[in-house]
């Protein structure tokens, strides 16, 4: 599903190479989970990926479906199938959180030349996926993030999730700023989603997140690299461990 | 004191150009305003109240052109049932205009006043803007005062079922126009007043608006988008006791517009909102200049400006709050702020406050920015397209001042008006 082969990206304005030839392949139906030192590159991953401004690839390939990627505008990588749950969900005053949620599923839809959700039916869709988050009315007409709690925007970007049902789902750290109570509902949320043709990339630091996704291929990403791939068992060496022993290793 | 020789030169070839309508007893208000006029002269471009925007093509003894612009928009207002009060070029059409007969308000045409006696218009024209000449000159609402040819005298006594709608329509290439209407809101009386259209190639339009204790009038006006239109207004608002009054300004295009807005709470708890939200392209210029005076205990001032500007379009905000020795508990708000869609646009503003008691909250602030690289990039990677992502953002930029209007039939028609410009011009 999603192929990435010897990426290197750089940032556009400095001199400064972040991800130094990552190689990753997502099957169709697997969760694959990247753990990793701070700064060792997973945002800027998911940034790449996603189609974010300031990044320059200067070698390497991604694909999804064997559709280049990186040619693509970030609206037609959304369209293609590509989602990123932000780490830092971004707060916009002034566009209500339902008008912005029709606006994404019927650009979707319009580009994949499917037609348009009709207004009754897209509401009820919403409601019942905003209630199994545990999300209310009132957030749904509230501006997109503003005022939200961080465990409320990383809700809402799994109703987002929800919604759009893309192909690929890339979350950047979901867990942080969770509760007990709300990892699991978006665990649920995710795990409501797992699906054979639908592949995920679940970044995350901590174990905790995976006791509820669980994850068929654990990866190390250091210092723009993924130094190390395994099972479920590496999160368990990493939460106990720490990354010394695995850096160590590979160098 | 002797004007200036330039200003002198220009104020006389202008007046060359106007005759001052024989219009019985506003004869004397229209002699005093002539007299200011002589005294002040024409603004001119040394003017500090003018250091942001040239006033020579509102001024010029020149006949101002302007082509007509003809739009396949629908009609601004036109599903709603309300008083359509029709102005061609600024001449009053009986024609085109409903029967001025409506429960809870009297309407004349100001040249009637006299005939028909009617006392509080004798004693309104004239009067809010004589006192909006201090601190502040405006010399061109006392040129108005004086030569305006035409105009309603509305006379709010009760609660109107249906707004009352100016509608100025724009037919001649040359007409050069001066409306001057009065109203007056009678304690408890409520009434909307709605303003759009063009209005002619220059425009220059004054309301005195004299609100009594417990009266409300909300405003809401569409400046017309004829590209070369030019136009100079000004609102004069007296609030009594208790009052309200929320004026809403929309602008779409037009090559320059000041507006210019006077108010004065007198009364104990009153409450004055003013909002504006222009959208322009190009040469176009648009200036807001506010005026707000807190003379009385316990009142609330809002001003919230929004202008988006593309493709070297100037925006001006001159803004400010006075608060009186003794208007304690005054609560005054202003923020002026812009988008700018790139880097040939430019936005002035001046805030000021001026207070003289002690018990007050006031704040202001002014921005100047563009569309958030984050928040467009939030909504594309969701598949929002560029374009609508930038529509979006920029609708949400001036939410803040449409949502100042408080029906919502007329927030959205104004919505759809700046959906239209976006569409266009994104
Ligand atoms: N726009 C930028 N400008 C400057 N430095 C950047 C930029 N984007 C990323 N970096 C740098 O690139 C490195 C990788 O950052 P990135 O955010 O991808 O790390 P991360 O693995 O997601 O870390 P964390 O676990 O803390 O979220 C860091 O050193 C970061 O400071
Ligand atoms: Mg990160």
């Amino acid at each position: 599903m999603l192929e990435i082969k010897n990426l290197h990206v750089k940032l556009e304005e400095e001199e400064k190479q972040i991800l130094k030839g990552v190689d990753l392949t997502v099957e169709a139906g697997k969760v694959h989970a990247i753990m990793g030192p701070n700064g060792s590159g997973k945002s800027t991953l998911s940034y790449v990926l996603s189609g974010r401004d300031g990044y320059e690839v200067t070698e390497g390939s991604a694909t999804l479906e064997g559709e280049d990627l990186l040619e693509m505008e970030p609206e037609e990588r959304a369209a293609a199938g590509i989602f990123l749950a932000f780490q830092y969900p971004v707060e916009i005053p002034g566009v209500g959180n339902m008008t912005f949620l029709r606006t994404a599923v019927n650009a979707q839809r319009k580009a994949r030349g499917e037609d348009e959700l009709s207004a009754a039916d897209f509401l009820k869709e919403v409601r019942a996926k905003a209630k199994s988050l545990k999300i209310d009315a009132d957030m749904l007409k509230r501006p997109v993030n503003v005022g939200f709690s961080g465990g409320e925007k990383k809700r809402n970007e799994i109703l987002q999730m929800a919604m759009l049902e893309p192909k690929m789902c890339i979350l950047d750290e979901t867990d942080s700023g969770l509760d007990v109570d709300a990892m699991k509902l978006v665990a649920e949320g995710v795990n409501a989603l797992r699906d054979e043709g639908r592949g995920f990339l679940v970044i995350t630091h901590y174990q905790r997140l995976l006791d509820h996704i669980k994850p068929d291929v654990v990866h190390i990403m250091a210092d723009g690299r993924i130094v190390k791939t395994g099972g479920p068992e590496l999160a368990l060496e990493v939460e106990n461990n720490g990354y010394a022993d695995i850096l160590a290793e590979v160098n | 004191m002797a004007l200036p020789e330039v200003k002198q030169t220009a104020t006389e070839a202008r007046l060359a150009t106007l005759t001052m309508p024989d219009a019985g007893c506003t004869r004397a208000a229209r002699e005093d305003a002539l007299a200011r006029v002589l005294e002040m002269g024409l603004p001119g471009r040394r003017d500090e109240y003018w250091k942001y925007t040239r006033p020579d093509t509102l001024i010029s003894a020149e006949q101002p052109h302007a082509a007509l612009f003809h739009s396949d928009e629908p009609l601004l207002f036109g599903n709603l049932d309300r008083l359509k009060i029709v102005f061609i070029d600024g001449v009053f059409s009986a024609e085109e205009s409903d029967d001025l007969e409506l429960e809870g308000v009297n309407i004349d045409r100001i040249e009637d006043i006299c005939c028909k006696d009617i006392h509080w218009a004798k004693e309104l024209y004239g009067v809010l803007e004589a006192r909006g000449q201090s601190p502040v000159q405006r010399p061109l609402a006392a040129l108005n005062t004086a030569f305006a040819a035409d105009g309603v005298a509305i006379h709010v006594t009760g609660k109107p079922a249906k707004p009352i709608s100016l509608i100025y329509r724009h037919a001649s290439e040359t007409s050069d126009a001066m409306l001057h209407h009065i109203i007056r809101v009678e304690s408890g009386a409520e009434v909307t007043i709605l303003e759009n259209g063009p209005a002619a190639s220059r425009f220059n339009k004054c309301i005195e608006i004299d609100i009594a204790d417990g009266g409300t009038l909300h405003h809401v006006r569409a400046q017309g988008r004829d590209h070369e239109r030019c136009a100079a207004t000004h609102m004069f608002t007296r609030l009594g006791q208790e009052s309200v009054y929320k004026s809403f300004t929309l602008t779409v295009n037009g090559v320059l517009t000041r507006n210019e807005q006077v108010i004065e709470l007198t009364g104990d708890d009153a409450i004055a909102h003013v909002a504006g939200a222009c959208v322009g392209d190009g040469d176009f210029h648009h200036d807001d200049t506010v005026f707000v005076t807190h003379d009385a205990v316990n009142c609330e001032s809002r001003q919230v400006f929004k202008k988006v500007l593309r493709n070297g379009a100037t925006g001006v905000f001159q803004g400010k709050i006075l608060v009186k020795e003794g208007a304690q508990k005054t609560d005054g708000y202003q923020i002026s702020q812009s988008l700018l869609l790139d880097d040939d646009s430019q936005f002035l503003a001046k805030p000021e406050l001026e207070i003289y008691a002690d018990d007050v909250a006031c704040s202001h602030g002014s921005t100047s920015g563009a569309i958030d690289d984050t928040a467009l990039f939030y909504l594309r990677s969701r598949g929002v397209s560029v374009k609508d992502a930038t529509n979006m953002l920029t609708l949400a930029f001036l939410a803040e001042a449409v949502d100042e209007i408080e029906d919502e039939v007329l927030s959205e028609a104004i919505v759809n008006r700046l959906e239209g410009w976006l569409s266009r011009h994104i």
